[in-house]
């Protein structure tokens, strides 16, 4: 047989084994993460070479067994029998079990077998065990299970070559029949079943899903084939079922009874101690203390802290930084290209849209960072098992928690750190209440609205600020709100029994960097790559919307005298009475307006603060320009068309076209207020000044009739109305990636949007009738 | 007597899983089978999950959970 010369590998294994860490030390950097089709299981392949041929490798997620009970559950299986179209064919399968518990890891090993692809059982961890004392035989297993056996200690790079010898070993071969032997009469059975199906549908599915099909009741291979043949099936499984229990095989204990009984068998004399078996290890000793009711309460919320304000407060600094560079970069672009569509396209669609993906960055990394300590040392597992009597509370299990933490800081790490939830359904349902909790995006929205609407030095009690009691109210409604929503969802959306917490508790063990940073870096890849474009597009599609369909060309002239301008009183200022007068560009025919004759009028040489005079007047001239064409454009025109709409929340249509605006991320609501109030949107920027323009702008607000247009209902409608609604669309792009499905983001925007609505509606109605 | 009313330090063995949904199995297959010895190590400070050790691992089970598991005290007969 001529040697093949791509191979696709699986690797298998139980959670808590280093897989990802096998994975990384197999294949290196040379990953490529997407989803299996119709599901939100990660697809994750590594690529790499080895005497020539060109291996593929793909990381099914952690199990405990091949039983499956779920959709996401069955890709695992379908891969294995080489069912799943876009993987193909498999050549090998790598198991990987822990070496400190062979029992338990075995288990599922014996079903993997069973599927009859050559399978090589890879120890790992392998240094752990020996240093607590516990001796495997590798010699004696490999001859027991007809298997080669590779001993590994993957954190450190020990048996990696020849984890990659024995996968070339065993391509080709075929698997030795070495497995726990069923009782006769389940035999009996399948065989029966195979000959009624054979008889009925003229066809029998693969061995092993027959099997799977009689053990698992009410499982997913059940469910698919008497989906797909006919409800007949049932009864005819129930009555195998019956008839089985009656001979004292009871499905579904007989199958687990079997397999840890054999298992058992074969690794007496094959595992033995060094040391005597410590009744209480180091890592209980650790445990103790960690999960203890004061200690362990303590370290909780000190790890915690730590992590929400490494996302809330440290992650700053380089937010900061991106929005300088994006800065940078728009004034280098301004510097070099006249004002005209490209130059808006480039500066605020291309490189705004491009910063919006970018910003979300160091979030993601950091949170990822300590996820991927705490899941690597062992520590994610104790505060899942920490939190969850609080989380059941609402219908949500213990790790449900740090994710929605997260999303304090920020929904987008917060929705991906969900995929530490391996129960669809928790998954599910914490992915959708994440965006109701308080982001820091929405921080900028509450204060301009508290700074200019709440009136200061008023206290509630006599010692609470009122401004901190509305700030403090504004990020509870959010959480508040979730917990309904989570019921509701629960009830009716993904009901079902509860999936069990049945988990396992790992040894404490060091993190290795390595894989900590490998683990961050799939994230962030995995962000930018597939999330990221869609953010993009959203940007500037939206762009598009605000610049479209009006003439851009007065505005484009203002923008270039000011230019003119500003250069001249930086020039002006150093060099006093150049008198250099900026000229206006060839071929820009002078037009009218105010602009236009300030430009003419003003005089060769004038006094610095009379130059300033003229740039301000010129500049306030920008900005009112600037408003009526957002007025006018398409997404102007949108807002006036749902003024009705926003007419029962208090709002006219200048503040429906800034909501609506608002759809790329919450901030950018500020924004957009500030050019339709024709103060240039610069007075989004922080600054005491800029504050206290934008408030006293906002105050002096009218509707036609001179009525004022902000009050205090109209700012806390706002405020509510930002805290449940769902405009970030970072947020939607990445539900949309995380369950690879359009049907949830879209399913939170409206649900989300709906609740903004109604409870700003509320709060407004209430509220101006007081 | 079922899992979940056992005290710390005293192990038991397991006699049966009770039901064959999800949950069953789950337990079954994470080693819980009839025979098997099981031990308390603690609980969560509200109480609830609970933390055993079986089959030289350390596995975290709700209260709810655990009362899917009949056990007998090792030493003498059920109480």
């Amino acid at each position: 047989m001529t040697a093949p010369h791509e191979l696709t590998v699986v690797l298998i294994g139980n959670p808590n084994t280093g897989k990802s860490t096998l994975f990384t030390a197999l294949s290196g950097m040379h990953t490529r993460i997407a989803n299996f089709p119709g599901c939100t299981v990660e697809k994750k392949l590594g690529m790499y070479q080895d005497q020539g041929v060109k291996i593929t490798l793909v990381d099914l997620p952690g199990t405990y067994s091949l039983s499956p009970r779920s959709l996401d559950e069955m890709v695992s299986v379908d891969v294995l029998l080489g069912r799943q179209a876009d993987v193909g064919k498999i050549d090998a399968v790598i198991c990987i079990a822990d070496a400190a518990n062979l029992e338990r890891n075995l288990y599922l090993y014996t079903q993997v077998r069973e599927i009859g692809v050559p399978v090589v059982l890879c120890l790992n961890m392998w240094d752990l065990a020996e240093a607590r004392g516990i001796v495997v035989d590798r010699e004696a297993l490999s001859q027991r299970l007809g298997v080669p056996v590779v001993v590994t200690s993957a954190h450190r790079n020990v048996g990696i070559t020849e984890l990659k010898a024995a996968i070339h070993r065993v391509v080709g071969t075929s698997i030795a029949p070495v497995r726990p032997e069923f009782p006769a009469a389940f035999n009996h059975e399948i065989t029966q079943l195979s000959q009624w199906m054979q008889a009925k549908y003229g066809a029998v599915p693969p061995l092993f899903l027959l099997e799977r099909m009689l053990l698992d009741v009410g499982g997913e291979s059940e469910k698919k084939l008497a989906m797909a043949l006919s409800p007949e099936l049932l009864p005819v499984l129930a009555a195998s079922r019956e008839r089985l229990a009656e001979q004292g095989c009871r499905v579904p204990a007989i199958e687990t009874k079997v397999r840890y009984q054999w298992l058992r068998e074969q690794l007496t004399g094959v595992v033995t101690r060094s040391s005597p078996v410590e009744r209480v290890t180091t890592s209980d000793r650790i445990d103790k203390v960690l999960t203890h009711k004061v200690t362990g309460v303590i370290a909780f919320v000190a790890v915690m802290l730590l992590i929400f304000l490494s996302i809330f407060a440290g992650a700053a600094p380089f937010m900061d930084a991106i929005q300088a560079v994006q800065g940078w970069a728009a004034g280098w672009v301004e510097s070099v290209m006249g004002p005209g569509t490209l130059r808006s396209l480039i500066v605020d669609g291309v490189i705004g849209g491009v910063g919006s993906v970018v910003v979300f960055v160091p979030q993601i990394a950091l949170l990822f960072l300590f996820i991927a300590i705490m899941e690597d040392c062992g520590y994610m597992s104790r505060a899942a098992f920490l939190m969850d009597k609080l989380m059941t509370k609402i219908g949500l299990s213990g790790k449900s928690f740090v994710p929605l933490m997260s999303s304090f800081a920020c929904a987008v790490p917060g929705v991906m750190a969900a995929r530490v939830i391996e129960n669809r359904q928790d998954r599910m349902l914490t992915i959708l209440i994440a965006p109701l909790m308080s982001c820091s995006a929405r921080l900028p929205v509450y204060m301009l609205m508290i700074g200019a609407f709440v009136p200061e030095n008023v206290y509630v009690a006599k010692v609470i600020p009122l401004q901190g009691l509305v700030l403090f109210a504004m990020y509870s409604v959010g959480a508040l709100v979730a917990i309904p929503v989570a019921w509701i969802l629960r009830k009716f959306v993904f009901k079902g029994e509860t999936p069990p917490f049945v988990m396992e508790l790992p040894s404490y063990k060091w993190p290795s960097p390595k894989i900590v940073l490998s683990r961050v870096y799939d994230r962030v890849k995995a962000f930018v790559l597939r999330a990221g474009t869609l953010i993009f597009c959203t940007t500037v599609l939206v762009w598009a919307a605000a610049y479209f369909p009006e003439d851009h060309s007065h505005e484009m002239q203002l923008q270039s005298e000011i230019a003119q301008w500003e250069a001249e009183l930086t020039v002006g200022w150093d060099q006093p009475a150049l008198g250099r007068r900026p000229t206006t560009p060839e071929g820009d025919a002078p037009q009218g307006g105010p602009a236009f004759e300030a430009n003419l009028s003003h005089p060769t040489s004038t006094s610095h603060e009379a130059k300033q005079a003229q740039l301000d007047q010129l500049r306030e001239e920008a900005h009112l320009v600037s408003g009526q064409l957002l007025a006018d454009s398409y997404l102007g025109r949108s807002g006036r068309l749902i003024e009705p709409l926003v007419r029962p929340l208090g709002w006219d249509w200048r503040i429906g076209v800034s909501v609506i605006a608002s759809f790329p991320a919450r901030e950018v609501v500020l924004a957009t207020l500030g050019t339709i109030f024709s103060l240039g949107s610069e007075v989004a920027d922080e600054g005491e000044e800029n504050e206290k323009r934008f408030a006293s702008t906002l105050q002096s607000a009218t509707w036609p009739d001179g009525r004022p247009l902000f009050t205090l209902p109209v700012a806390v409608s706002i405020m509510v109305f930002f805290a449940l609604c769902a405009q970030c669309a970072a947020t939607l792009m990445i539900i949309r990636r995380e369950t690879n499905s359009w049907r949830w983001p879209i399913v939170t925007f409206v649900y989300m949007t709906g609740l903004a609505y109604v409870a700003a509606f509320m709060v407004y109605q209430v509220g101006s009738r007081l | 007597m079922t899992l979940d009313q056992i005290s710390r330090g005293t192990p038991v063995r397991i006699l049966d899983v009770t039901g064959d949904d999800t949950l069953a199995i789950r337990l079954m297959e994470m080693g819980l089978i009839e025979g098997e010895r099981i031990e308390l190590i603690g609980a969560a400070p509200l109480g609830d999950p609970l933390e055993f050790s079986v089959r030289g691992y350390r596995l975290s089970l709700r209260a709810n959970e655990a009362k899917r598991v009949i056990v007998e005290l090792v030493s003498g007969r059920e109480p």
